[in-house]
């Protein structure tokens, strides 16, 4: 992929494995894309997918004996996978702050709210404790928690699951990153609070100018949230593009199958659409395309199995304002070029 | 508007048959426990939190039809859990009846218990935690079996069990495995297996899908909605997930801190929903259609039911609220085709 100038994060040919005993896991395979300034990116995709690997080792928070094995992260065009673990102490919190899924176990229980706000602060900046507690009381009143300098004293316990998870992207904001990584933010949620965080994070991000990458298996959450969307199986992107694109005109056959399975699809009381199988575990994916055991497109029109499929691993190709991994996808564009382009 | 009537009087319509289920008046209440009591924890020598109680469920009136899919949905907290629980007499009710096919079942000890065991049978959420590690697929599907037809010979037994697996897609090599081995929709599709197994009429789900992916979740509801024709179940389907709720539901239950605010056939809920916390609930799901998350917004959350609370349980949330929505707890009101809501404001017109 060539070198975008313009891009905050550049991710080229990532590549984390797990060495253990009983063989490797290679749990991010060959894995490219960029984000810009400002831009909310989704990374969809059903547990055992590779997305929070992806998300921790952006952020060298791989627990061992994980490693990056292969490739680039490049944010604002400096390198990140060889930064010494004190290099990277300086970014990490600082300009790249991440948000993780279940807010109680995030927070220390043993700190209060103001104790731990004020902490991330002095790490990282030369401020007095008086300066520090200002700013934490700024940064939760911009996520419209109440009363916060009463929440200041007041320990995560005391505090309900929604409003726990606004103080956690408070601290995210502290610092005035560049980049949050948000791995499932609103999974743990109910709906109307599910509702309200992803107001809030889509006015923070345009306010801030913050580039956003969230990580969720809810096509529902990263069509309201994302504008861009990168669909992950098996430790790859199988197609990225536009959110709107995605959801309303998927063409990677794993794609069509998440989204057509989903209840909404099917009218009620009816059989819902089923992907056969299950996601391969990391340790034992298939030759060539990982989705081939499950696809339905992985024969040729005259009705025998692609040996592409089966063989190779699919390069992805341009398909409208899409990119897919697929044989079948580059098959068909190959036979109707301009028709495909139309569309 | 029609006149406020009680429930004890209301059936879907005229020519209904008895429910198979009917809960009347049914209320829990859980004695807090002192580390959860969060405003009050320095006052502990005053002794007054010993008194303090939660409202789990507080005077719920349901029927369930036979032939029904009925999903109750609502928030974390509301009761919708407990519900489940007491229904299958896991837990004791503080007050209120529990009626199955004709029969109370509420107050039976266990040993009364066991024919009711085999004719209602429960799946939980979490397949890692509801199967038994030690046993094999096999063992775990033949124990309810064998428990509830002593008489069974061994063979029939094996031939019972072969042909749950097969009804819910679990090749029958897998039998001498254990439940580690599978991954959470086999898991699922096994805790499925066992509940069928002593074929039973009435099936409580505890939120079943919530912890499976999406396509595994398809899956799953195909089976669960096969098995209701094949084995014509009854469902009490509990999920805070509004997009399986339509999908499943033949019936819903609206519940929000302990009390049912709507109840109406799925179509006419989803349609017309009446009562304001259906209402936002439904505009706060995310739909694949729009990009934006709906603009009826609910502010604050919801909150824990301590004391028995005056007036109607929604009131803090509510954009309507008014004065006698603080006073006085409204009453269910049927509208039409058994649309039950509580509400002033639907009654009196304002919404």
């Amino acid at each position: 992929m060539r070198a975008n100038p313009m891009a905050l994060l550049e991710v080229e040919h990532l590549d984390v494995r797990f060495p253990l005993r009983r063989g490797e896991i290679r749990a991010v395979r060959d894995l490219s894309f960029s984000l810009e300034r400002g831009e909310r990116l989704g990374i969809v995709g059903e547990s055992g997918a590779g997305k929070s690997v992806l998300a921790f080792s952006l952020l060298k928070l791989l627990s061992r004996p994980g490693r990056i094995v292969a490739g680039k992260v490049r944010f604002e065009g400096r390198e990140l996978t060889s930064l010494s673990e004190r290099q990277f102490r300086r970014l990490r919190g600082n300009r790249l702050a991440m948000i993780f899924q279940d807010p109680l176990t995030t927070l220390n229980p043993v700190l209060t709210i103001g104790q731990q706000m004020i902490e991330s602060l002095k790490a990282h900046r030369r401020l007095s404790t008086r300066r520090a507690r200002i700013v934490a009381i700024d940064k939760l009143r911009q996520v419209q928690v109440s009363s916060p300098e009463r929440r200041l004293e007041q320990y995560p316990h005391q505090l309900s699951g929604g409003l726990c998870q606004r103080v956690v992207i408070a601290i995210a904001l502290l610092l005035e990153p560049d980049i949050i990584i948000a791995d499932e933010p609103t999974t743990a949620l109910d709906v109307t609070i599910q509702a309200e965080i992803i107001t809030l994070l889509k006015r923070l991000c345009d306010e801030h100018d913050v580039g956003l990458i969230v990580i969720s298996h809810d096509l529902g959450v990263i069509g309201q949230l994302t504008q861009r969307t990168l669909v992950m199986y098996a430790g790859r992107i199988v197609e990225q593009g536009p959110t709107r694109e995605i959801i309303n005109d998927a063409q990677h056959p794993y794609t069509q199958g998440l989204i057509n399975a989903l209840p909404q699809m099917t009218l009620p009381r009816q059989r819902l659409h089923q992907i056969p199988g299950s996601m391969p575990t990391l340790s034992e994916v298939p030759s060539g395309c990982a989705f081939n055991p499950r696809c339905a497109y992985r024969m040729t029109p005259e009705g025998l199995p692609r040996r592409d499929c089966i063989e190779n691993v699919p390069q992805p190709v341009r398909s409208g304002e899409c990119q897919v991994a697929c044989h079948w996808v580059a098959e068909l564009i190959a036979r109707e070029p301009s028709e495909e382009r139309a569309t | 508007m029609t006149q406020p009537e009680t429930l004890e009087t209301l059936g879907r319509a005229a020519d209904t048959p008895e429910p198979l289920v009917s809960v009347r008046r049914l209320r829990k209440r859980f004695a807090l426990h002192p580390e959860r009591l969060l405003p009050w924890r320095f006052d502990r020598r005053q002794r007054g939190w010993r008194r303090e109680r939660i409202h789990a469920v507080n005077g719920v009136d349901l029927d369930i039809q036979r032939g029904d899919a009925l999903c109750v949905v609502g928030e974390s907290g509301c009761g919708k859990s407990t519900l489940a629980r007491l229904i299958m007499g896991l837990v004791t009710p503080s007050d209120g009846e529990v009626h199955y096919d004709g029969r109370r079942i509420d107050h039976l000890n266990a040993r009364q218990w066991q024919p009711f065991r085999r004719r209602m049978q429960m799946i939980f959420q979490n397949p890692y935690a509801s199967l038994n590690p030690r046993l094999t697929v096999r063992q775990a599907l033949e124990e309810p079996v064998r428990i509830h037809h002593p008489d069974w010979s061994r063979d029939r037994v094996g031939a019972k069990v072969e042909t749950l697996m097969a009804d819910v897609g679990i090749d029958s090599g897998w039998g001498d495995r254990f439940a580690h081995e599978f991954s959470g929709g086999q898991r699922q599709r096994i805790a499925i297996a066992r509940a069928l197994s002593v074929d039973p009429e009435f099936v409580v789900a505890d939120e079943p899908v919530s912890a499976l992916d999406v396509s595994v979740q398809a899956q799953v509801l195909n089976l669960m909605m096969d098995a209701q024709a094949s084995h014509r179940l009854t469902y009490l389907f509990i999920t805070h997930d509004l997009a399986v709720v339509e999908h499943f539901a033949t019936r819903v239950a609206v519940m929000y801190l302990g009390t049912i605010c709507e109840l109406a056939d799925a179509d006419t809920l989803f349609a017309h929903p009446r009562h304001p916390y259906t209402r936002a609930l439904l505009a706060a799901s995310p739909r694949l259609d729009d990009a934006f998350p709906g603009q009826l917004r609910l502010s604050g959350e919801l909150s824990m039911p301590l004391q028995a609370p005056s007036g109607c349980v929604f009131r803090d949330r509510c954009p309507h609220a008014n004065r006698r929505c603080r006073e006085a707890a409204p009453t269910p009101i049927t509208l039409d085709r058994g649309h039950q809501v509580a509400c002033h404001a639907v009654e009196e017109g304002r919404i």
